[in-house]
């Protein structure tokens, strides 16, 4: 019987994992600890800032609960959704990017990606657990949330097929992620197949969460829940790159010949991911000027009013044109113009959600009414206790990348 | 090339002498609800609206699934913007400074002829098809299954506020001290269910703007205004498909 094929029991897994504690790996994990500890200056200084990044956040965070999320978030009754659902999509969505494009080795088996598998697995993990950190800070009785979710479903919201969803998939990720350190490929893949599910199904639902508000004329459709999926696998190749390449500079390393292929296809993925989304770009502002009065008003606002910075320069060109041109000259071998490409997009995509969220707010719902009240488009400005938190994020990002460099060693271990 | 003969000596008189009392009386209320849609500025006809909400009057008839099924008619013309409503609901409700249940809205057409300023008041239309309700990933808000009001469970919502983002007419805001989003309930806690027949604002109203009763009534005012069709009945933002049971029309 081929190995794959034999069935495994689930008290020999237990015994494995209790293995791990035991003496030989014990010694390699201790190992590792050193390795982390003698770590270089230029690292210390880099998990320190990030470490109090996330420490000041931490405090702000804390803080803007205690004064109260009106006081403290820029927020109004018009506009209920800011920077920091904004930022909770960006991590979520990037998350899921991570784990489709790096499911396409270790769970579909082209051995080109196989490279990428621990630290992309890592990273999801810590992408999405600072996406939840993020959210956590912005709806108003998280507690609450846990208990009703569980006992009051409501089975056509999409915010609960969504926060359902995630929490699958960060358990699965979070089982992957040990199966594979323990070396359980074969079982680990059916985790990660069973995360990469639930992690498309619930970006999928994020979209409905905004389309199907059928009050909301900007993105009411089923253009959000799609462009959010092939929107991901660009993210998700973007982040690979960024915290590959930053990953081997921090250990100070030269990528091998596989790590160099990964590097390649993933780029490659990218470029055409990139080209798909100024398509999808392009045909939503198209579109937008022969629609419903109030979504002709936030297309104008974002091409040529108050959002036409953010949407030229960051979702346009740094978020597309540049990083696609870079892509196609750094052929997938230039891996410093692959980089800066991977830099400018996470740049340019953070602002893209930001935009999605805001700019289907500030037409106010009586706008047709034409009322003294509603005027003109509303405005909507992050507070610093938003920033704050959205930084917060970061740093968690930041923190477990670094910490998760050092204690895995590069996350080399190799799936077969 | 021939022309047909036409036996003009011949021909039956049709002029007005010969059109009944009721033909006229038929004919000159079309018109009326024709020149509604001059009278009512931005909005439709009746019939034009109704059509949008309910497939026919006569479906509108039939479909008032709550009993009672609670409504409010608005004769927006009659609003002097006393506010007195929207103190009445503040005080009945508890209604925090930064937030409010309802509202009047002002619209000035400058280049109108005669009166240049008209208000709108508005609150929670209590939708049949309510966006709110189907968004709410807890069942925290949810339509009664009697009444058919839009109710909130305080204990159960966990303010993430997509509900808030769902509702088509801005009627939802987050109530620091309930910590829960709070919203108009047609004052089901504070007087419905004591027996009182009105809602604060419909109460507190000097000029009989707000019509407030049971829509599966054919008894009630509300039920006689909005199934005439001499004057323009119309709801707001017929578009989104919420089937709202708070109706508007003039005089």
């Amino acid at each position: 019987m081929p190995d794959e094929l034999k069935p495994v029991k689930v008290s020999e897994i237990v015994k494995d994992i209790t293995k791990s504690f035991d003496s030989s790996i014990t010694t390699a994990w201790y190992s590792n600890l050193l390795g982390f500890l003698s770590g270089s200056k230029s690292f210390y200084v880099l998990l320190i800032i990030s470490g109090i990044v996330v420490f000041v956040s931490a405090m702000a965070g804390a803080n803007a609960v205690n004064i109260g999320y009106r006081h403290a978030y820029g927020l109004s009754r018009e506009v209920v959704f800011g920077i920091l659902i904004s930022t909770y999509i960006f991590f979520a969505v990037t998350s899921t990017g991570i784990s489709i494009v790096s499911s396409i080795g270790h769970v579909f088996g082209v051995k080109d990606f196989m490279p990428i598998a621990m630290r992309s697995v890592f990273l999801a993990v810590a992408t999405l657990f600072a996406g939840f950190t993020v959210i956590f800070l912005d709806i108003e009785n998280p507690f609450r949330m846990a208990i009703y979710n569980a006992i009051s479903p409501n089975l056509t919201s999409n915010i609960w097929w969504m926060g359902t969803l995630y929490g699958a998939k960060l358990v699965f990720l979070a089982i992957e992620f040990i199966l594979l350190l323990i070396a359980y490929n074969k079982l680990a893949m059916y985790a990660g197949l069973l995360g990469l599910l639930s992690g498309v199904a619930a970006i999928s639902n994020l979209g409905a969460v905004f389309g199907m508000l059928h009050g909301r004329e900007f993105w009411y459709g089923p253009y959000i829940p799609i462009y959010l999926i092939t929107s991901a696998i660009a993210s998700g190749c973007a982040a690979i790159i960024f915290f590959t390449y930053l990953g081997y500079k921090v250990n100070n390393e030269m990528m091998d010949k596989p790590m160099q292929r990964a590097m390649e296809v993933v780029g490659k993925l990218c470029t055409l991911m990139v080209a798909i989304i100024m398509f999808f770009t392009a045909w939503k502002i198209i579109t937008g000027f022969v629609a419903a009065p109030g979504k002709v008003e936030a297309i104008k606002a974002m091409l040529s009013g108050p959002y036409s910075f953010n949407f030229w320069v960051f979702e346009v060109s740094l978020g597309m044109v540049i990083p696609f041109i870079l892509l196609l000259w750094s052929k997938g071998k230039n891996i410093n113009m692959m980089f800066t490409a991977s830099t400018l997009m996470i740049i340019g995509i953070f602002i893209m959600r930001y935009d999605l969220v805001v700019v289907g707010q500030i037409v106010p719902s009586y706008h047709e009414l034409g009322v003294n009240e509603y005027p003109s488009i509303l405005t909507y400005r992050p507070s610093f206790y938003e920033i704050m938190v959205v930084l917060g994020g970061m740093g968690i990002v930041a923190v477990s990348f670094l910490i998760g460099e050092r204690v895995f060693k590069g996350h080399k271990s190799e799936i077969h | 090339m021939k022309f047909p003969k036409l036996d003009l000596e011949n021909l039956k008189k049709e002029n007005s002498d010969s059109v009944s009392m009721v033909e006229r009386r038929e004919f000159l209320k079309i018109g009326l609800v024709i020149t509604g849609v001059f009278a009512g500025g931005t909005i439709l006809s009746a019939i034009s609206n109704m059509n949008k909400v309910y497939a026919s009057l006569e479906e509108a008839a039939e479909k008032y699934p709550y009993k009672p099924h609670y409504s409010m008619m608005i004769r927006q013309n009659r609003c002097i913007d006393c506010e007195r409503c929207m103190e009445a609901c503040i005080i009945t409700n508890d209604v925090p400074e930064y937030g409010y249940r309802t509202m009047i809205l002002q619209r000035d057409v400058p280049d109108a002829i005669g009166q240049k300023r008209e208000f709108i008041p508005v609150l929670c239309n209590q939708c049949n098809n309510p966006p709110c309700v189907r968004a709410c990933p807890v069942k925290a808000t949810y339509k009664d299954k009697q009444n058919g009001i839009v109710m909130v469970n305080y204990k159960k919502c966990i303010g993430c506020k997509v509900c808030v983002m769902a509702c088509p007419y801005n009627a939802r805001y987050f109530n620091e001290e309930k910590h829960s989003i709070d919203k108009c309930n047609f004052c089901f806690d504070t007087r419905l269910s004591k027996g009182e027949k009105l809602t604060a604002c419909a109460a507190a109203c000097p000029a009989g703007v707000r019509i407030f009763g049971d829509l599966s009534e054919p008894d009630s005012e509300v039920y006689k205004l909005v199934h005439q069709i001499e004057k323009p009945v119309w709801v707001i933002r017929p578009e989104v498909g919420a089937k709202p049971n708070v109706f508007y029309m003039k005089g």
